[in-house]
């Protein structure tokens, strides 16, 4: 029972810190809470059953290559969300009143829920395959492939995403660009490029996570989106916001804790752990596990 | 970015953005939908592009210094249509007035949070829910009529602000604005799960009306005046409050908070203080809620009942007292009069949030 | 007779030592100025005696009673105000209204009395306002009264929130750098301004770079270099002073 209930919040916890990691790329950059990213996995998970339907319907490929194509798609798609989604409600803000662009994030936010909703209807929607159902039984624990492969992919995911910040020229800019922004422009760096890039990046892998859960649950509905984005903010700022390794620390703990509570407290009240995890860890600790407190400038 | 020349210039960027509307609806609705878009993205940036930068109309920006200049005279008759509407509207123009009223109390408290103050507030449905269920619960539960209850479900909702606020306040910005969500959230999720108390989902039916002198106002065309009336005085009081040493340090702390504690002002307090105050006044909206509707259940106080009511205040500008009520009675009458846009509603908010904040972020009455 | 008494005044951030064991004291009615290069740790110091950033060591008495760890706004009831470095008006607030709210700690009334508008409220209402037409007068500002604080010339910007800081009625006045990147005329105006609020019987202490300025008008100087005092005396004391020059000319000059 414990082992199962480790597993399924490893699983959830593993998405929670792919999610968080769009979260954290985002605020690290621009101090900017960005609401709508929630959305964008959601999208994401409709991309997958509209993608798949197409796929299996078609028969281009098997299912298990339909499924690499429609993840290879949907974060395609994703990807160009993100990316205007920064160019129309967060660009022209820039300069604003710190209020402005976190209320023009909510307005994208509901804009993306409407949007689905008209668009696919205010019912859920069920994933046109069913994957093979267990993959691994000890005893009375059961593994699914999906369930695999959501762990799997999503370290695979956090891991590139540390080469890539930490080795490439584009990633050093991010981190550049994160910690002082005139500086990185004196140096060279193109500061809209980097932004759009870590746009880009956080959709990408919201897109990966939202086609393995629709997989997973075999459910999807245009609510999913607020939130999973809610808690993987949770979780973004359980780790510290800003800090890769605290989002992806802070989503798998925060998913444990989800899991667990659900099955030895209340099942009613699962969704209000993360709220309570994240109003307690902002009052105690606002700067989380590997976040740093930053004074305030006088 | 660094682009090929070609790709840099004005038609090029048009084309672009058009085709990245076109290809991301693609999925989503089908080709036909995607080549309307592409078509109507590429118009309309055409046109700005060949109309210069957008303005403004000038007409609109003098909006407030026409109103100031004629202040008494449009109160004046304002408050003489207000008065005689139940006279001539039938009960479905009633319904929709004091649905308006209520949320003018709504918009005017939160904008002594958000709007004097400067705290961003995305719980504030917790609050409505909190004046709505403690009417609810003490009429149903205990019998005691709507004007005993008034006071208390407004103090009771104004110190559960205040208790909302102590641990809060510590926060900044963004943050404050989140655990303030995650405040309505977990409120509804309470109401929607403690059943022995408030039925959960079903919520809580049987609420009575208020009376006079024994008469029942269950009447629509009598309860709008209690409505009005209250938001009449709800709005003298705040103008007041607004208008002396309170509202002034409360404005001094969103402008500078660190200048204003260096003037002799207690920042913390006057926090606290907002808080309390703002949704002393969701309180009172929310037991004219329970009374009208003679019913309260959980999903009227969701997350987009705050973004709505912190809509009205933002679309009226923020600060502005007068404005949140525009805000309000626009936001829920322009979907009645547009009656088959009603699914469209949130979507069009939705947008309109995102321009308002790009072209006029002080709302409608705001002075820039 | 003294009137602020700092006494081993230190802050550290993190590891790094911003001011360490700064003393002094300030006579009553006095111009001090305190002065040092960039990074000395002056507007640290000022923070400190104005409790937005409480010294980490060290007492601060004024008028006898221990400051160092009250709040800013109780201090400015106490009597110390300030202006900034980097102007920190209310901008959207008009320039009588950023008067107005500063005496907020020393006109009162109750919040019944605000909504029923009642008596006292409309007499001390009345009072504030007359008064911070006062302080606009002294400051040259009256003209500008109904108009956006944000929306003035700069050099009235620095006098306004001079204004606002005497409007808290305190008996000891800091000013962080009052005449910053003002032409030779506006100067002169702060200056004239800062001479009126000493005969007003107020104490000041500024931090300024302007030598000229500084020698002309201080009654005794405090100099800070890396977080240390390292002269203290009147204008021409510290004029003279080896360390002073070497400080701000480096060593080989000096000798």
């Amino acid at each position: 029972m414990l082992l199962q209930q480790l597993i399924n919040g490893l699983t959830l916890g593993s998405v929670y810190a792919i999610i968080a990691l769009g979260y954290t790329m985002v605020y690290g950059i621009l101090e900017l809470i960005n609401f709508a990213h929630g959305e964008v996995y959601m999208l994401g998970a409709y991309l997958g059953i509209i993608l798949m339907g197409f796929f299996t319907a078609t028969g281009v490929a098997g299912p298990g290559m339909s499924l690499a194509l429609t993840v290879v798609f949907s974060a395609m798609f994703c990807a160009m969300y993100g990316f205007a989604m920064e160019k129309v409600a967060y660009k022209p803000l820039r300069n604003a009143p710190r209020l402005s662009p976190l209320i023009s994030a909510i307005g994208i936010s509901i804009f993306l829920q409407n949007f689905v909703m008209l668009t696919q209807g205010a019912t859920d929607k069920v994933f046109p395959y069913q994957f093979g159902e267990t993959a691994l039984i000890i005893s009375d624990v059961r593994m699914t492939a999906t369930q695999v492969l959501i762990i799997a992919v999503s370290m695979l995911m956090m891991i590139s995403l540390r080469l890539f910040v930490s080795r490439t020229r584009i990633g050093k800019a991010m981190r550049a660009t994160s910690q002082d922004k005139t500086m990185a422009t004196l140096v060279g760096i193109d500061v809209d490029m980097i932004i759009s890039v870590t746009f880009v990046i956080g959709a990408v892998m919201a897109a990966i996570a939202g086609v393995m859960v629709a997989a997973y649950y075999g459910l999807v509905n245009y609510t999913i989106g607020y939130i999973a984005g809610i808690k993987a903010f949770t979780a973004a700022v359980l780790g510290g916001i800003g800090s890769i390794r605290g989002a992806m620390l802070g989503g798998i703990v925060l998913g444990l804790m989800e899991s667990l509570g659900a099955a030895y407290i209340s099942s009613e009240y699962k969704d209000a752990i993360a709220f309570v995890v994240l109003i307690l860890i902002l009052l105690v600790k606002p700067a989380g596990i590997f976040g740093r407190d930053i004074p305030e400038k006088v | 970015m660094i682009l090929p020349a070609y790709l840099n210039t004005k038609i090029a960027k048009t084309v672009i953005a058009a085709l990245l509307g076109a290809i991301m609806l693609l999925p989503f609705k089908g080709v036909l939908s995607s080549l309307i878009l592409f078509a109507a993205i590429a118009s309309v940036l055409t046109v700005i592009s060949l109309s210069g930068k957008i303005r403004v109309p000038s007409a609109f920006s003098t909006i407030p210094a026409v109103i100031k200049r004629n202040k008494t005279c449009i109160a004046l008759s304002l408050a003489g249509i207000l008065a005689a509407c139940p006279l001539v509207l039938n009960n479905y123009f009633i319904d929709v007035l004091i649905m308006a009223g209520i949320y003018s109390i709504l918009a005017i408290g939160l904008n002594v949070i958000v709007g004097f103050t400067g705290l961003l507030n995305l719980g504030f449905a917790a609050f409505y829910a909190c004046g709505a269920y403690t009417y609810a619960l003490l009429n149903t539960k205990i019998g005691l009529g709507f004007w005993v209850c008034l006071p208390v479900s407004a103090l009771l909702t104004s110190c559960a602000g205040f208790l909302l606020a102590v641990p809060a306040l510590r926060l900044r910005g963004d943050y404050l604005a989140i655990v303030t969500l995650g405040f309505g959230e977990i409120t509804r999720l309470i109401l929607n799960n403690w059943d022995s108390l408030t039925h959960g989902p079903n919520g809580i039916t049987g609420i009575e009306a208020p009376t006079i002198a024994g008469i029942s106002l269950r009447d629509l065309h009598y309860y709008y005046y209690i409505v009005f009336g209250i938001l009449a005085v709800s709005l003298l009081i705040i103008r007041r409050v607004e208008m002396s040493r309170f509202g002034r340090a409360w404005k001094a702390i969103k402008e500078n908070e660190i200048a204003a504690s260096t003037i002799g002002i207690n920042t913390t307090k006057y926090k606290l203080f907002a808080f309390a105050f703002g949704s002393f006044w969701a309180g009172i909206a929310g037991m004219l809620f329970a009374a009208k509707m003679q019913f309260v259940s959980p999903e009227s106080f969701t997350f987009m009942e705050s973004v709505l009511i912190l809509s009205m205040v933002i679309l009226g500008g923020l600060g502005n007292t007068y404005g949140a009520v525009l805000g309000a009675f626009l936001l829920v009458m322009l979907p009645e009069a547009l009656r088959e846009m009603q699914l469209y509603r949130m979507l069009i908010l939705g947008m309109g949030l995102v321009l308002l904040m790009r072209f006029r972020p002080q709302g409608l009455l705001g002075v820039k | 007779m003294h009137i602020l008494d700092a006494r081993e005044v230190s802050k550290q951030f993190g590891g790094v030592k911003a001011i360490e064991g700064v003393s002094f004291r300030i006579g009553i009615n006095s111009i001090t100025s305190i002065i040092g290069p960039n990074g000395a740790g002056k507007t640290t110091l000022f923070n400190c005696l104005t409790g937005i950033t409480p010294p980490s060591a060290g007492q601060i008495h004024f008028k006898g009673k221990d400051i160092s760890a009250l709040p800013p706004h109780r201090i400015t009831h106490l009597g110390i105000a300030r202006t900034f470095q980097n102007i920190r008006l209310f901008p959207e607030m008009t320039v009588i209204e950023n008067v107005m709210v500063a005496q907020h700690c020393r006109i009162r009334y109750t919040l019944p009395g605000a909504i029923i508008r009642s008596g006292a409220f409309r007499s001390r209402e009345a009072a504030i306002r007359e008064k911070a037409y006062e302080f606009l007068e002294l400051a040259n500002l009256e003209a500008y009264a109904e108009s956006h604080a944000g929306e003035l010339p700069y050099g009235s910007q620095r006098r306004l929130e001079i204004a606002r800081a005497l409007a808290t009625e305190p008996e000891i006045l800091l000013l962080d750098e009052p005449t910053a990147g003002m032409n030779p005329s506006e100067t002169r105006d702060v200056m004239s301004l800062i001479r009126k609020v000493q005969q007003l019987g107020k104490t000041i202490i500024l931090i300024e770079h302007d030598m000229h300025l500084v020698m002309g008008i201080s009654d005794w100087i405090v100099v800070l270099d890396h977080g240390v005092k390292i002269a203290e005396g009147t204008p021409v004391q510290v004029k003279n002073d080896p360390l002073v020059i070497e400080a701000y000319l480096g060593k080989e000059t000096a000798h």
